[in-house]
């Protein structure tokens, strides 16, 4: 199994180097150049110029990614062009922040997301059911950032019951948390739904009942194991999206977090900060990904003999 | 040659009892039956005709854009539906006339995604090799970026306009599309019954559309009915952040981007874009629920 | 017979299947009656309504769509439509086990063949998860599977060795009736010959009673003492083998003989029976098999036949025997 995840983590590699590229391209591409930003409008293009030269930011773009690539491999990120940190420091710092928060609405979501999927799925069509699939559509089509203002305006403005933006205090990250999670939980339901559904039909739990085991039984321990595969995919996916995706969230409740730091290097057009922000964030999720789906062989057993077997067959299409 | 003939009489006859339906009206049938699809159509069906007929009803620099000192920050009334804001703009109006922007980026992107995604997802079920390889890293690599991300990536890169939202959403979606078109040729190609129409004498071309086509096209609507809601929501978050559709073009997103200002003592101002969002984006995802479950053979009752 | 040493005894049992295109009548008022030890099979085509009736006697009838309209279910004495749900549960498994037809997929395919017969233990028997799992180890044993395989899954296992597994299961706390639905219709057939004879052994060793499900008159031979034949719903034929076999009654029983081909003559043509199985939502008004039977005659098409007793143990539903002279063209051996 080891040979499997090192086939998975070396694999990283060239997918870290194929994103580079791309949001290193990309971003060049904006219109202005960190120069500007940090300049504005006092200074003189000459003067600019200038800075740009000693920057390095009039070679040619393939002479400057090239530069950034050898940095890459040496494993070092280079030193973000606004606040001349090293990229890698300054992501660590704010790293812990998002950790939080993605921990936090994962669990928010799984708290009610997973007993509505499953009682969805037992009473199939029945006014529980019917209920539930609405709340989930709900869920999945409020915008997270309108539901954040939302939460922000009943419960801290109008009840003041928790602060609406930093990370100060404990009670700070209840609305973000919450926010985000009603969001998952709606998803992670409907696929807990439907692969409930899926494993109900199966005849392996006609042999339970057959047994005389109580459906209780039947659902929660013969059932839900084996629906648990892409429920678990699923959170791992949500977890990956919260990493990066919590620059929204992050900016309506001002937490001090990476999506943030994200957004403000692209506006700084700070090339390096983004890209190497990016590249974090992306090996990140993967890594939260590989670990979901070394989670898979702990459930299934069939899956597990996959990845034992040999270890270029890596279970994904 | 009597004793060799086998007589099919009543058995078949019958089962004629029940209409046999085609296949299109038999999936209309079981849409029919769920009662939240048929509410989110007829809910979608009002608002397509009013984003159709707002540009004609509601002139847009006197009553969109035009600001009007004077009637700033009313809160609703019977003059102003939702209120007006800081500009002094109706905001009943301006919502109404925004419904034009969210459903024409969500349905265009989705249009984005599905001819890229869609094209390369069957070249490489069909191709399959290093072409099909090749595709599917380059998707991989794509989804590992956080999709908000490479939306926020590509829109500051191209500038804020409608065109580049419409671009940067859709190719987010991307390689969904490619996998989804992928799998769908990949087990239509591989069936028993291509095998057993083939071995009928069935030709290609028959194959294609009869067996494949229409095999193939069920996961891809599903997946269009899907992506299109959440390309709405992206679309306005990307405005909410400022890099969607620029002010003062009253998109949904871009006027609770502008409300947060003044959320303590108006909020009036951030409900009603954000009820707009729900509502349409809600409608969306019901139809596209009940289209999935409609056509899901397995799920039949 | 006599009603102490029945195991099972259903009288009239009526079973409908309620759904939108109409009403099922899968099962139609049978009678069936096993003694204790012995062995029956219930022959007949798919649709004929075995499997219904061995799903009401464990009760495990999906409701909706399935309805037991009447009837009466005992087993080894108590009724069973009388049960609650938690008495069901400590009798499925225990005092009636039932094997289904497909073995692929009658395992949970994430937990160990041990942990699922231990599981049968653990649920009726007050022993501890070890002991449990020892006993598991031994009917895996007995059932021609190494013990030290307890620890592995099922999809490291052939069908022919599922299905094994599914007999543990089934008889791992020795029950008194055991419900066979087709369990060797999915296997090679040289397998098949190896699971029927695990499957006497055990039933020898056990004294557990057998309803076997088939459509192979040739099973039925090789394990049973008595045949029930059902079409449409209702037992047309039934009584030990020798009624059945060599004294057949029913035009249905000798169209399902006739339908063997037969090894001695092989220039002889197939027989089939001509026409369907009656859709179970709109049945004929007579005799179910009256439209595919070639004697059948006016009063057959407008009355239901009842059962007639040719002798203690034989019985057939068809109006033909009210002539004494009629006999079918099987003849008796």
């Amino acid at each position: 199994m080891s040979r499997y995840v090192i086939k998975r983590l070396l694999l990283l590699i060239p997918i870290m180097l194929a994103v580079s590229f791309i949001v290193y391209f990309i971003i060049d591409f904006a219109p202005g150049d960190v120069v500007d930003i940090i300049a504005g409008n006092e200074m003189s293009e000459q003067h600019k110029q200038i800075m740009r030269e000693e920057m390095g930011l009039n070679d040619p773009l393939p002479f400057r990614y090239l530069r950034y690539m050898a940095g890459l491999l040496r494993g070092d990120l280079g030193i973000s062009y606004v606040t001349n940190k090293d990229v890698f420091d300054v992501y660590m710092m704010r790293l812990p922040a998002t950790l939080q928060l993605a921990t936090a609405c994962t669990v928010v979501a799984l708290l009610i997301a997973i007993p509505l999927g499953i009682n969805a799925a037992v009473h199939q069509n029945s006014w529980i059911d019917s209920c539930s699939t609405v709340l989930g559509l709900l869920g999945i089509s409020i915008p997270i950032f309108w539901l954040g203002l939302m939460m922000i305006l009943v419960f801290s403005l109008n009840l003041g019951w928790f602060p609406s933006i930093g990370n100060d205090s404990p009670l700070s990250i209840v609305l973000p948390a919450v926010t985000v999670g009603v969001g998952q939980a709606a998803l992670i339901m409907r696929t807990t739904r439907s692969s409930m559904l899926e494993v109900i039909r199966q005849d392996y739990l006609r042999t339970a009942r057959a047994k005389g085991a109580s459906e209780k039984a039947v659902i929660r321990k013969h059932a839900f194991k084996n629906a648990l595969i892409p429920i678990l995919t699923v959170i791992g996916t949500q977890y990956g999206a919260a990493l990066g995706g919590a620059v929204v969230t992050e900016t309506v409740f001002a937490w001090p977090g990476v999506g943030r730091l994200m957004v403000d290097s692209i506006n700084n057009r700070d090339t390096q900060m983004v890209t190497g922000a990016i590249i974090l964030t992306t090996m990140l999720s993967s890594v939260v990904i590989l670990l979901i789906d070394l989670a898979y062989a702990f459930v299934d057993p069939r899956i597990k003999a996959r990845y034992m077997k040999r270890g270029d067959n890596l279970g994904r299409k | 040659m009597e004793e060799n003939s086998v007589i099919f009489d009543s058995g078949l006859t019958a089962s004629k009892k029940y209409k046999k339906r085609s296949q299109i009206s038999e999936i209309w049938h079981n849409f029919k039956k769920n009662k939240g699809a048929v509410l989110g159509l007829i809910v979608l069906a009002i608002i397509i005709v009013t984003s159709l007929i707002a540009n004609f009803v509601i002139d847009y620099d006197t009553k969109i854009i035009r600001q009007v000192v004077s009637e700033r920050l009313q809160g609703p009334s019977t003059k102003h539906f939702f209120g007006t804001d800081q500009y002094g703009r109706d905001i009943f109006l301006r919502i109404l006339y925004g419904a034009r922007y969210s459903l024409a980026i969500g349905f265009l992107s989705v249009m984005v995604s599905l001819a890229i995604g869609g094209v390369l997802g069957i070249i490489a079920g069909y191709v399959g090799g290093v072409v099909e390889n090749i595709i599917m890293r380059l998707c991989d690599v794509f989804s590992s970026i956080p999709s908000l991300l490479l939306a926020i990536c590509i829109s500051t890169a191209f500038g804020a306009s409608t065109l580049v939202l419409m671009f940067s959403v859709g190719i987010v979606s991307v390689p969904a599309f490619a996998r989804v078109a992928r799998a769908a040729v990949m087990t239509v190609v591989d069936s028993e019954y291509i095998e057993a129409a083939r071995a009928a004498g069935a030709t290609k071309m028959r194959i294609m559309f009869t067996h494949i086509l229409p095999n193939s096209l069920a996961p891809i609507i599903v997946q269009v009915t899907m992506r299109v809601g959440s390309a709405i929501t992206t679309a306005s978050s990307l405005s909410f952040l400022g890099l969607g559709v620029p002010t003062p073009a009253p998109e949904w997103g871009g006027m609770l981007s502008e409300s947060r200002a003044f959320i303590r003592d108006y909020s009036y101002m951030t409900m009603f874009p954000g009820i707009a969002i729900v509502i349409t984006v809600l409608s969306i995802n019901l139809i596209g629920d009940g289209l999935r479950d409609a056509m899901d053979p397995k799920l039949k009752r | 017979m006599n009603d102490k040493n029945l195991v099972l005894n259903i009288e009239n049992l009526v079973v409908h299947y309620e759904t939108e295109y109409g009403t099922v009548k899968a099962v139609n008022g049978i009678d069936l009656k096993l003694e204790k030890k012995r062995s029956i099979g219930l022959v007949g085509e798919t649709g004929a309504g075995k499997t219904t009736t061995a799903l009401a006697i464990l009760r495990l009838i999906p409701d909706p769509p399935g309805v037991i309209k009447s009837g009466l279910i005992m087993l080894d004495g108590e009724s069973i439509l009388k049960k609650n749900t938690k008495e069901l549960e400590e009798i499925r498994g225990k005092d009636v086990s039932m094997i289904f037809q497909d073995p692929m997929t009658a395992l949970n395919p994430v937990f160990t063949v041990g942990e699922q017969i231990a599981e049968s233990i653990l649920l009726h028997e007050d022993v501890s998860k070890s002991e449990a799992n020892e006993r598991a180890k031994e009917m895996l044993e007995l059932a021609g599977i190494p013990g030290h395989r307890a620890n592995d899954y099922p999809h490291q296992f052939s069908g022919g060795m599922k299905q094994r597994v599914v007999i543990a299961i089934a008889l791992a706390c020795h029950t008194k009736l055991l419900i066979a639905d087709e369990p060797t219709t999915a296997l090679d057939v040289t397998i098949q010959a190896q699971v029927l004879e695990l499957m006497n052994n055990l039933k020898e060793k056990y004294q557990t009673s057998l309803l076997m499900i088939t459509h192979d008159l040739g099973i039925v031979a090789e394990i049973c003492d008595e045949v029930a034949v059902m079409y449409a719903g209702r037992i047309v034929e039934k009584g030990t083998l020798t009624d059945v076999f060599n004294k057949t009654k029913h035009p249905y029983t000798e169209g399902l003989f006739n339908s063997l081909p037969n090894i001695n003559d092989r220039k002889a043509k197939l027989k089939p029976i001509p026409g369907l199985m009656p859709d179970p939502t709109n049945l004929p008004i007579g005799c179910s098999f009256s439209t595919r039977c070639t004697y059948a005659t006016d009063i057959c098409r407008e009355k239901k036949p009842n059962p007639r007793w040719i002798n203690d143990t034989h019985m057939v539903e068809c109006f033909a025997y009210d002539d004494p002279a009629f006999h079918i063209m099987r003849r008796e051996k």
